[in-house]
């Protein structure tokens, strides 16, 4: 009875906290950005996240790998609120229950996500594009009279800098290369200037020389932002964790292994799920 | 090329009264009421096609019920037009024919605005618009998309032309409302009647191709875009799609209900019959034949489609079936995006 | 004008006169019967005022004159003129005379008329002729005809005739003047389970006057009203099955096209209505070549009407559907065009009118279980044919060779394609089966309902509220969504009328789409947009 009783407590307590907190922003007085606790999801009987748990740091860049099936995916849609989790915490700051929330209020209390498949909007054009991720008033009756400041108009020139796409402002998205959308999706993604950054996946398909643009740029967005980067390509991870960024290795919806690259690496059970049996 | 057209149809206007008056009945030039009549039928049909491309075209939101609000628009001016028979009904009653004839003895509450002309045009907006509202609200709200979407505006519409076929519902059942003799104390029948009704289709037309291109190209017409390519990309970067959805659902409603209202008087008929489903999934294929998504397109094809139809149903009324089956069918399959589309091919 | 032609007349009277005492003579010879019907009766009955004419008719009804029923057959068919205060009865064939009357029958005069001659056939040698008197008055059961029906009760030999007189007695007794007899009457019709005895209580309840009377019969009615109740919702349930069955057979084909080939065709209809039409062929096909065989014509539409629609889907997905995968919004308006074309051509072919289609024999008529609850031989049919349909599918589907390609096409068309399916042809090939099985649906409405060029579009409405309720991906939820719709259907439909019934269970659709998008019964699993 008595711990069925506290958990209903403190559940009230967090609906409480994060309706008022909705309106608001996530805090990050205990220097965590992203709070997991044994998060399970199952779809039609499969398990597909069996109790993970994890955190990361305010300003952290953490990389996230895990062979196919893992539940990399699951676990960034439980974040962004597009699935519902059958059990566990997800908290924002310290505050922010995402389970409470709705995926436009996540993405409004400023979780930014690029999925696997570029999904930027083929039929505006990529200046166009991305005005709509700026950051600035959401609401439909502002946007049938909203015009671009001068302060938006520079952001967005620098974020085309950025995303190395100044010279395609104009041109229909749909026409871009599949790696200038992939850059145009994280341009959409910084436009948003969001404080925890989800990356699925987020040079797949690019050329090395792409690649290493997109490195530089991620370490460059450290401590101002927290990212997650989940990945297949080994390299490009090495690249981002160096020597002295924690990695996490997911296997069956759960956390085999956490460490630097090098300790994750050497360690028997993810070299034994990797190599195989 | 979209100014042009404007021009064009503000001047074609302008010809109206003057080919009508100026010139006498068996001249040459002169533009007889009948066709003076089914201009103004267009007109009010390009402002649904319009209205529908809005929806479909920008926001990809395929609704098979507009022809409902229409109606609504219709039977709202159609009660004001019933009153302005006054006692010259065949009854000579005070009551419109229709409630003599089920032995009514008092107007129905839903009729106690029906004597002023702006109380009806407000009625016959505010209805149909309060209706796609509360609609669009519980539908967009739980997700339901594309195809099961269409159907159940198709159930609403059907639903409500069983309600109005019905006496009891008060609005002339099966018959509607017809026979209709004054506006605002000017005959229906006197000259200037119809070509003024023409001229206001007209200037609605315009007035509402006005208002969708300033909704279209404003940030709020590139969400709607990018809500009807991806709406869960569109979620994750903090807007609300329901509530674009709606403004433009009830936007769109609101447009067909104005052509309603100035299509009843033109018509001097309006009955459940033009809630079937069939009307409205006509609507659908203006649009489709004009062009998605291009303001100008669906006009054109409004003007298209059923111009065609006039023509075949003196020429070949069997036929017409025949000649708008295979219009879906070939727009769908080989002309995507519509006639506009073939021009543009064209010039290149 | 009679006046007119006064004196020529009267010769020609002289000429009726005796033509007319012929005729009774050659009757008399002929001994099928004497002329015993008062002649003074008679013109009462045939140039009375009102009551009199009535009261006239009950008397010589009384008597049991023989003669009375040639007479009223006679005044029913014209052939009784009135003149100089004399009925005089035109043989056939013969010319009235000028100045003879022709008598006027109001409704009420010929209501009395054929309850008379039905009084009379209660009489009749030929238990056929009876039962059909019985049938004929027991709406007109009054006190006057009271001595007639224990007369014929008191002749009757057959016992389900026999209990029929009885109420018929007891119905008279109720409308006797003494407020004694018809309480016993009342408390005599007590174990009834007929509604007809009970709607005649309820009718005369309103005007009763006698309380003790009125006690009783209320207490009848009450105890008829209980036993009846049981056949009521029996009834009710079967209406609804079948309705059930039929929407069933009907969304069957829809849910393979839109369930398992996710192609909405609003043309669905329309192959409901070719595998009508097309039954309508082979019947006219078995008038003109094969008028004996009538009865077996089912056994060839049956097939007819599937191969019919199942050639005209695989021709609609071959031209257009096959371009269109993908695309359902443009589906469902492709499709739409089909359906006006389809529908067109039909009224080309065979006129914008309903065609009959007749039951054969075997289907005609019901199994009456109870006074208020019969079962119709054509709509058990249905139910027993929707069933057979059902498994036969599942079992196609489940077991078969197309059955597993058309499922793995569905859920995975690359990969059936790699492993060597031609996707193509399964295609067409499901989607004929779909349609085929519309045609097949068309077959039995048509045994139920009227065959036209609209049918269809008084079902597809229906049929996509089954498929889209019941959820896709599944046949148990169209199984379950069209009988539940089908029974709900007929439940408000008794509680409010047929229109409301629809627009409810349209409001009811919405409100259901909303908490569940995908149905009913839909399969979950990992959303993917």
């Amino acid at each position: 009875m008595t711990p069925e009783l506290l958990e209903a407590g403190s559940e009230a307590r967090s609906r409480a906290l994060t309706r008022i907190a909705t309106a608001g922003e996530p805090i990050f007085n205990q220097g965590v950005a992203l709070y997991v606790e044994d998060l399970k999801v199952a779809f039609d009987g499969f398990q597909a996240l069996g109790g993970l748990s994890f955190t990361v740091g305010v300003g952290e860049l953490r990389c996230v790998i895990g062979p196919n099936g893992a539940g990399k995916t699951t676990t960034m849609d439980c974040i962004t609120g597009k699935t519902r989790p059958d059990s566990g915490r997800i908290y924002f700051g310290s505050n922010l229950d995402l389970r409470q929330m709705s995926e436009q209020q996540i993405a409004r209390a400023g979780i930014g996500r690029k999925f696997q498949k570029p999904t930027v909007f083929e039929a505006l054009t990529v200046a166009e594009n991305l005005e709509l991720a700026l950051a600035g008033d959401r609401r439909a009756s502002f946007a049938m009279r909203a015009r671009l400041n001068g302060e938006q108009r520079d952001r967005l020139d620098e974020l085309l800098k950025t995303v190395h796409l100044a010279e395609e402002r104009e041109r229909v998205a749909g026409l871009l290369s599949h790696g200038q959308k992939q850059w145009l999706e994280i341009g959409m993604l910084l436009a948003q200037d969001p404080k925890l950054l989800l990356l699925d996946e987020p040079v797949a398909g690019m050329t090395d020389e792409e690649t290493e643009r997109t490195a530089e740029l991620f370490l460059s967005l450290e401590g101002k932002h927290s990212l997650v980067v989940v990945e297949h390509d080994m390299s490009f991870v090495a690249t981002l964790a160096s020597t002295h960024r924690t990695v996490t290795v997911l296997h069956e919806g759960q956390t085999l292994a956490e460490g630097t690259m090098a300790a994750v690496q050497a360690d028997e059970k993810v070299i034994e799920v990797y190599l195989g049996r | 090329m979209k100014k042009a057209l404007l021009v064009a149809i503000a001047v074609l206007l302008l010809l109206v009264p003057l080919l009508h008056f100026a010139f006498p009945p068996g001249h040459p030039l002169h533009l007889s009421e009948f066709y003076v009549g089914l201009l103004g039928k267009f007109l009010c049909f390009a402002i649904c096609a319009l209205a529908l491309d809005l929806i479909w075209g920008f926001g990809g939101i395929l609704s098979l019920g507009h022809g409902l609000f229409f109606a609504l628009g219709g039977y709202g001016m159609g009660m004001y037009l019933m009153r302005q028979i006054g006692r010259d009904g065949q009854y000579q009653a005070e009551l419109p024919d229709f409630m003599v004839f089920l032995n009514w003895k008092s107007l129905p509450w839903h009729w106690a605005l029906s004597d002023s002309l702006v109380g009806q045009i407000f009625l016959a907006l505010a209805v149909p618009g309060l209706l796609a509202a509360v609609f669009g609200w519980f539908a967009f709200r739980s997700r339901i998309q594309g195809v099961y979407f269409s159907i159940i505006t198709q159930a609403l519409t059907v639903a409500a032309m069983l309600l109005f076929f019905r006496n009891e519902t008060g609005f002339g059942g099966n018959n509607g409302f017809t026979d209709f003799k004054r506006i605002a104390g000017l005959a229906i029948t006197s000259p200037g009647m119809k070509v003024g009704l023409c001229m206001a289709s007209g200037v609605a037309l315009i007035a509402c191709y006005l208002i969708a291109r300033w909704l279209t190209n404003s940030r709020w017409g590139r969400i709607l875009q990018a809500i009807r390519d991806a709406e869960g990309r569109v979620r994750f970067l903090g807007y609300d799609p329901v509530a674009f959805k709606l403004s433009a659902y009830v936007i769109s409603a609101l447009m067909c209900a104005l052509a309603g209202i100035l299509y009843v008087p033109q018509v001097g008929i309006i009955n459940p019959s033009e809630m079937s489903p069939a009307a409205s999934i006509e609507m659908a294929i203006w649009a489709a034949v004009g062009g998605r998504g291009t303001l100008l397109g669906p006009v054109l094809g409004a003007f298209f489609v059923n111009g065609t139809k006039s023509v075949f149903t003196v020429w070949w009324p069997e036929g017409w079936l025949y000649v708008l089956g295979a219009l879906f069918i070939a727009v769908t399959l080989f002309l995507p995006t519509g006639l506009v589309g073939l021009a543009r091919r064209f010039k290149k | 004008m009679l006046r007119a032609l006064g004196a020529a007349r009267v010769s020609l009277a002289w000429i009726f006169m005796i033509k007319r005492l012929l005729l009774g003579w050659l009757l008399a010879l002929g001994a099928v019967s004497a002329w015993a019907l008062s002649p003074e009766l008679a013109s009462r009955i045939a140039a009375g005022e009102g009551d009199d004419r009535v009261a006239a008719l009950q008397q010589a009804l009384a008597a049991g004159d023989e003669s009375l029923g040639p007479f009223l057959r006679a005044l029913q068919d014209g052939r009784v003129r009135v003149k100089g205060g004399q009925a005089l009865v035109i043989a056939e064939g013969v010319m009235a005379p000028a100045d003879a009357e022709e008598p006027m029958l109001n409704n009420r005069m010929r209501r009395e008329i054929e309850a008379a001659l039905a009084g009379l056939d209660l009489l009749s040698k030929d238990r056929a002729t009876r039962a059909k008197a019985l049938a004929t008055l027991r709406d007109a059961a009054d006190a006057s005809k009271l001595a007639l029906f224990e007369k014929a009760l008191a002749a009757e030999s057959d016992g389900e005739l026999r209990s029929q007189l009885n109420s018929l007695v007891a119905g008279a007794k109720l409308s006797s003047a003494d407020p004694g007899q018809r309480r016993a009457a009342a408390a005599e019709l007590a174990g009834s389970a007929d509604p007809a005895t009970r709607a005649l209580l309820l009718e005369k309840l309103g005007a009763e006057t006698d309380p003790g009377a009125k006690v009783a019969m209320q207490r009848t009615v009450d105890n008829i009203g209980a036993r009846l109740a049981w056949g009521e919702r029996a009834q009710l349930l079967f209406s609804g099955l079948s309705l059930g069955s039929v929407l069933l057979l009907v969304a069957l084909g829809l849910a393979i096209t839109y369930g398992l080939m996710g192609v909405i065709n609003m043309a669905h209809g329309e192959l409901l209505m070719v595998g009508a039409y097309a039954t309508y062929c082979v019947q006219q096909g078995f008038r003109a070549w094969a008028p004996g065989a009538f009865d077996y014509y089912l056994w060839v539409a049956l097939p007819a009407s599937f191969l019919a629609a199942a050639l005209v889907g695989a021709a609609m997905e071959r031209t257009v559907i096959r371009w269109l995968y993908g695309r359902p919004l443009e589906t469902l308006l492709a499709t739409w065009g089909i359906s006006l074309v389809l529908m067109q051509a039909v009224r080309t072919l065979f006129g914008a009118q309903n065609v009959a289609v007749e039951n054969p024999s075997w289907l005609s008529g019901g199994w009456a279980l109870l006074p208020n609850f019969t079962l119709p031989y054509n709509r058990l049919a249905i139910l027993a044919f929707a069933a057979l349909v059902l498994v036969g599918m599942a079992l196609l589907l489940a077991k078969t060779r197309l059955g597993l390609m058309v499922r793995g096409v569905t859920q995975n068309r690359r990969m059936a394609a790699c492993v060597g399916v031609n996707t193509a042809r399964v295609d067409t090939l499901a989607f004929a089966l779909g349609s085929g099985i519309a045609g097949l649906a068309g077959c039995a409405l048509s045994q139920i309902g009227n065959v036209g060029p609209d049918l269809g579009q008084s079902y597809i409405v229906d049929a996509f509220m089954v498929v889209v309720l019941g959820g896709v991906g599944q046949l148990a939820g169209t199984v379950y969504a069209g009988l539940g719709l089908g029974v709900l259907s007929k439940l408000l439909e008794g509680w409010q009328g047929a229109v409301l019934a629809k627009i409810a269970l349209l409001m009811l659709l919405v409100l259901v789409i909303q908490k569940k998008p995908q149905g009913l019964f839909a399969l979950k699993g990992r959303a993917v947009e």
